[in-house]
């Protein structure tokens, strides 16, 4: 195991950020906690290289003791933070040599790294101009950039794409497939689930500082929900309505006045509520079950057993 | 003890880096203090009194300011500087990703106020020394002493920033603190010809007496016992605060 926790728990105050958490990330996979602001996503992280000490439990971070070891860890990881951390003065170049020097690279190893990190996050072209004039993109670029600085065996991203527009979300969904593919293990979190779908191999669901759900995407949809998906407006009046009658036995989930409904099949139903609707054409949407629905269905929005 | 001196150079090299892109602007105005003071004080004023401490008042001026500009250069750096770059740009938070450690912070951060009052100090010396005000070679004495004063202003006011809840508070650093040590220390007139026997220990306290009488000893040539004392006071104080400090970056760095 790259990462190692075993029952850890912090506190801030009164507080409990992290509750007996425990979790294991094998070397060279993409894992994704998961979890909504608050669940001790960020504090998990901070334990992991070694800055929040928990309270109890043991972390072990390529196979070393992190609270005795914090320097050596630290030199093969490399950590993207949620908030980009820039000297906006300096042009990007300026700032990775220093942050290659925080690593202790000398000349001329320091510049070819930079030069490799410029090509790989595709900087190159505003590598001269100060960092203020740069869109957020690219500053959430060389910010990832930084962390790769060192070549880290282990990439750990706090919501890397946060607030980025689509086309600089698959860009950098597809520079972190390569890292991984390259032998780079890497450790997200993100509240965005069609982030960790598409990313994850594996994802943790972290909930009040606890892991409630842990395994592949897939099979997690698959644990909890049928595979299609069903997706309507109606009032709960019109949707007892809509299902009056022979109504297949189903699993559905409310927020306000959207209501999903989860089968093996969608046909019959998708039939039925254009016959009870007589004519009317309710906007429907028919989709594969995603993370989405069992990230709601575990974080408690009303899940209700079918009829 | 946690230090890795390459670690720490890595810290000082930041600053040095943002600096480098703007010392141009910056380093101006570290000679037109020095001209300013000199002459609205130690010509203007100066004009009026004989003399002081047995020299003209010019002479017996010059050097405490040059200690004086070592202070600010220091106290800047330790106070608002730090303050941003701990709570706004989030600075430690990145080096503190890598294998710096709290310790590498601190003495980096240290190592870096001292090269800015260095540069002040510096600065300030020269213009003195191309005034006349520095009697050659002795007055080189200075030279060293300079970083010791910003060493002495680093430690306090590093201490005081890890310490503060918010920006608001450097104010009273500035105006309750640092203010009365430059009105009171020896620079513009010697303390101990103006106060009563009974008090002079409390004269002794003042952080900025000691880089001051220092300062001008040196520019007079005179070595006296007195001076081990204001040496072992700088080195002593820097390094209790120093040591104060360490706990209070760990903590404000991790938790």
């Amino acid at each position: 195991m790259i990462v190692q926790l075993r029952a850890v728990s912090k506190s801030f105050g009164d507080r409990l950020a992290v509750d007996a958490l425990s979790l294991d990330v094998p070397a060279g996979i993409c894992f994704g906690l998961l979890g909504p602001n608050g669940a001790g996503k960020t504090t998990t992280l901070r334990m992991i290289y070694g800055v929040t000490r928990p309270n109890s439990g043991a972390i072990q971070v390529f196979g070393l003791d992190i609270s005795r070891n914090p320097r050596a860890v630290r030199a093969r990881l490399g950590v993207t933070l949620q908030q980009n951390v820039l000297i906006e003065a300096l042009t990007p170049e300026e700032n990775l040599r220093v942050f290659g020097r925080y690593h202790l690279l000398r000349e001329p190893e320091l510049s070819r790294r930079i030069g490799e990190v410029i090509d790989f996050l595709e900087l190159g072209s505003h590598a001269k101009m100060p960092v203020r004039q740069l869109s957020g993109g690219f500053q959430r670029r060389l910010a990832i950039a930084l962390s790769l600085m060192n070549r880290p065996e282990l990439l750990i991203l706090d919501e890397p794409t946060t607030g980025l527009d689509p086309a600089v979300r698959l860009a950098l969904w597809s520079r972190i497939r390569e890292l991984r593919a390259a032998g780079t293990t890497v450790l997200v979190t993100t509240h965005y689930m069609d982030e960790a779908q598409r990313l994850c191999d594996r994802v943790a669901i972290v909930l009040a500082g606890k892991v409630v759900e842990e395994g592949p995407p897939a099979d997690l949809i698959a644990a909890h929900l049928a595979p299609e998906a069903v997706e309507l407006d109606c009032s709960p009046d019109e949707e007892a309505a809509l299902l009056a009658g022979d109504s297949p036995s189903l699993r559905r989930l409310r927020v306000g006045n959207r209501v999903t409904f989860y089968l093996d099949n969608a046909a019959p139903l998708i039939e039925q509520i254009r016959r009870q609707d007589r004519g009317r054409h309710r906007p429907l949407v028919v989709r594969p079950t995603n993370l989405e629905d069992i990230f709601l269905a575990l974080t408690g929005t009303s899940l209700e057993a079918g009829l | 003890m946690s230090l890795s001196v390459p670690h720490a150079l890595a810290v000082w090299r930041r600053n040095a880096s943002m600096y480098s892109r703007t010392w141009k602007w910056n380093i101006l105005p570290n000679f037109f203090e020095p001209v300013l003071y000199l002459v609205s004080i130690g010509i203007g004023l100066g004009g009026y009194i004989n003399q002081m401490g047995g020299t003209t008042y010019l002479v017996f001026l010059a050097p405490g300011l040059v200690c004086v500009a070592a202070m600010n250069g220091a106290s800047f750096e330790v106070t608002y500087n730090i303050y941003v770059r701990l709570v706004f740009e989030k600075a430690y938070d990145a080096m503190l990703t890598t294998p710096i450690e709290p310790d590498d912070v601190l003495a980096g951060e240290v190592l870096w106020a001292i090269t800015r009052a260095s540069i002040y100090g510096g600065c300030f010396f020269a213009v003195v020394a191309v005034a006349g005000l520095a009697p050659l070679p002795s007055a080189l004495w200075v030279l060293p002493l300079i970083p010791l004063a910003g060493l002495l202003f680093a430690a306090i006011g590093i201490a005081f920033s890890l310490r503060i809840p918010n920006i608001d508070l450097f104010s009273f650093y500035f105006t309750l603190f640092l203010t009365p040590l430059f009105l009171f220390s020896d620079v513009f007139f010697p303390l101990k010809e103006r106060l009563p026997a009974q008090w002079l220990w409390l004269g002794e306290a003042l952080p900025l007496l000691h880089p001051v009488r220092l300062a001008r000893a040196a520019f007079r040539g005179e070595a006296s016992l007195i001076l081990l004392w204001d040496v072992f006071y700088i080195l002593v104080v820097s390094i209790l605060l120093l040591a104060w400090a360490r706990s209070g970056v760990r903590r404000r760095l991790t938790n």
